[in-house]
């Protein structure tokens, strides 16, 4: 297996686009490969996820369709979907098959557009991502799914609803404030305790400000092996490990405080790694909920189980604590168009691993893990990068 | 080779109140809703049993933001059942409006409703629900 690097990111800013799925993809990867030093006739393929493509445009065989809107003509394409997780299971893909020899440069990512959708129909659409004969018929909504979750962690491990809440609150509130320093973030706007309290309820104890927005927006990786990349550019950041499972629907996972599929998937991306949760120096995790931020870190092996939200009490988890998570504002803040989140982690993580974050730049990150889940918990991808 | 218990015979049964399941004879495990191979232990032996269809709540939510065909609120719980599997189903009986978190742990008991279908759901959609016996 040869070794991997990043040699070129770009995104889309992410919010509410008038552009199509396909055009806000051209334009990460035009951005991605023009930052790679590469010609879009070098791209040998295209990885490319999308997952409500064909209801938000109607839209089939979008892969291909999205090689030729870039101007890669005639390269073999494939669409990948994974739910939330979509980019980085296409970013694996890739990854994948230029470690085999196969190709050599690839291009990965994704792009969604959900904001043409109205809310009672997003809602539907977001609620595939359960059974659908055995659970969609409660009707449970993706947040239903993580406030299933809020109050099993309350419940499980001794903590007062109301001290959770809080605690849930300071999520949202810290990846706010990341956001501020993001440009390319959906939203630029400080909230308060008084906000996530006064929000609407959505799926108890879940509040309006306890959830990732609706976002249209692109992201895209450039591929290659390390050793054409340290010719390509200055500062190619490595894939060192790389992990990917999945765990079926939410009635299997029973205990889903525990979220067996991102265990396993960080486990292989530790080992391929040779690192352990320690040596991370910057986290860019699936904050979709603010719950979800907390249980996650705990998966992730960054903090004992039933610890992490007292930690992010204790501001562990900002730009200048001890492990800081979501830099880029995360899901919460910097926004969460579904098919392009994973490769927008990769690109937060390049850009710290560079040195290029400015003012929300983890000082001296040497290592970085991308986590990204799909569905009910049913898909995890872990990407750990290194300088 | 043919599935020992499938989607549509558990949904048959289940507009009759009735919870089936499979119980392996390698293992002893019953799981629900029907699997190819057991959870468990991978095993194809399976017999089809009928579940208690009792059990308690282990975590619950009030959707207020509901999808489209849904009118809020209403509350949607997981369930462990006594012989060890878990659900997913509505609570009825118990005011969303008032329900907090002393429903965990309390007992209930399997039921069922239908709903129509939509462009979506291949069909009528037959949802799990749990009333509270306690």
């Amino acid at each position: 297996m040869r070794e991997v690097a990043v040699v070129g990111v770009g995104m889309t800013k992410f919010g509410r686009s008038e552009k199509t799925i396909l055009e806000m993809f051209s334009e990460a990867a035009l951005e991605a490969i023009a930052d790679s030093n590469l010609q879009v006739k070098d791209i040998q393929a295209l990885f490319f996820g999308t997952v409500y493509g064909g209801f938000a445009e109607g839209q089939m065989n979008m892969a291909s369709f999205a090689a030729h809107a870039l101007g890669a003509h005639n390269i073999p394409a494939v669409r990948y979907e994974g739910a939330c997780a979509t980019a980085s299971v296409a970013i694996r893909e890739a990854f994948i098959w230029v470690a085999s020899g196969f190709y050599d440069i690839v291009l990965a990512g994704g792009s969604e557009r959900t904001l043409v959708m109205d809310t009672s129909y997003s809602t539907r659409l977001y609620e595939m991502g359960s059974h659908h004969a055995y659970e969609c018929p409660t009707g449970i909504t993706f947040p239903g799914v993580f406030a299933l979750m809020a109050n099993l962690y309350a419940s499980k491990y001794g903590i007062a609803p109301e001290k959770l809440k809080e605690q849930m609150a300071l999520v949202a509130i810290k990846n706010h404030h990341n956001a501020m320093f993001n440009p390319k973030a959906q939203f630029h706007k400080e909230i308060t305790l008084e906000d996530v309290y006064n929000s609407p309820m959505v799926a108890s104890p879940l509040q309006l400000y306890d959830c990732c927005p609706f976002t249209d927006g692109a992201a895209a990786v450039v591929l290659a092996p390390a050793e054409m990349a340290r010719k390509l550019v200055a500062k190619p950041i490595r894939i060192a490990g790389i992990g990917q499972a999945s765990a079926g629907p939410l009635y299997a996972q029973k205990d889903i405080t525990r979220i067996k599929a991102r265990e396993l998937a960080a486990k292989q991306a530790y080992d391929m790694a040779g690192l352990t949760p320690k040596d991370i120096d910057v986290v860019e995790l699936h904050d979709c909920f603010t719950i979800a931020e907390i249980v996650a870190s705990e998966c992730l092996g960054l903090f004992d189980f039933g610890e992490a939200s007292a930690a992010v009490a204790r501001g562990e988890t900002q730009l200048k604590g001890r492990i800081p998570i979501n830099p880029s504002g995360g899901l919460k803040a910097k926004g969460h168009p579904i098919g392009a989140t994973g490769a927008a982690q990769v690109y937060e993580i390049v850009k710290q691993l560079r040195g290029e974050a400015g003012e929300r730049q983890v000082e001296g990150a040497k290592v970085g893990l991308t986590d990204t889940l799909g569905g009910d918990l049913a898909t995890v991808a872990n990407i750990i990068l290194r300088k | 080779m043919e599935l020992k218990l499938t989607t549509k015979e558990f949904l048959e049964a289940l507009r009759q109140d009735k919870l089936l399941g499979l119980r392996c004879r390698a293992c002893g495990a019953v799981h629900t809703p029907p699997a190819a191979i057991c959870p468990e232990c991978d095993s194809l032996d399976m017999d089809i049993v009928e579940l208690s269809g009792r059990g308690k709540i282990r975590t619950y939510t009030v959707i207020w933001t509901a999808p489209e065909g849904f009118q809020p609120p209403y509350i949607v719980s997981l369930v462990e059942l006594d012989e060890g599997p878990w659900l997913m189903g509505n609570i009825l009986g118990v005011d969303p409006n008032t329900a907090d978190m002393s429903l965990i742990g309390r007992r209930v008991k399997l039921g069922h409703r239908v709903l129509p279908g939509d462009r979506y759901s291949a069909g009528e959609k037959v949802a799990i629900t749990f009333a509270t016996e306690d």
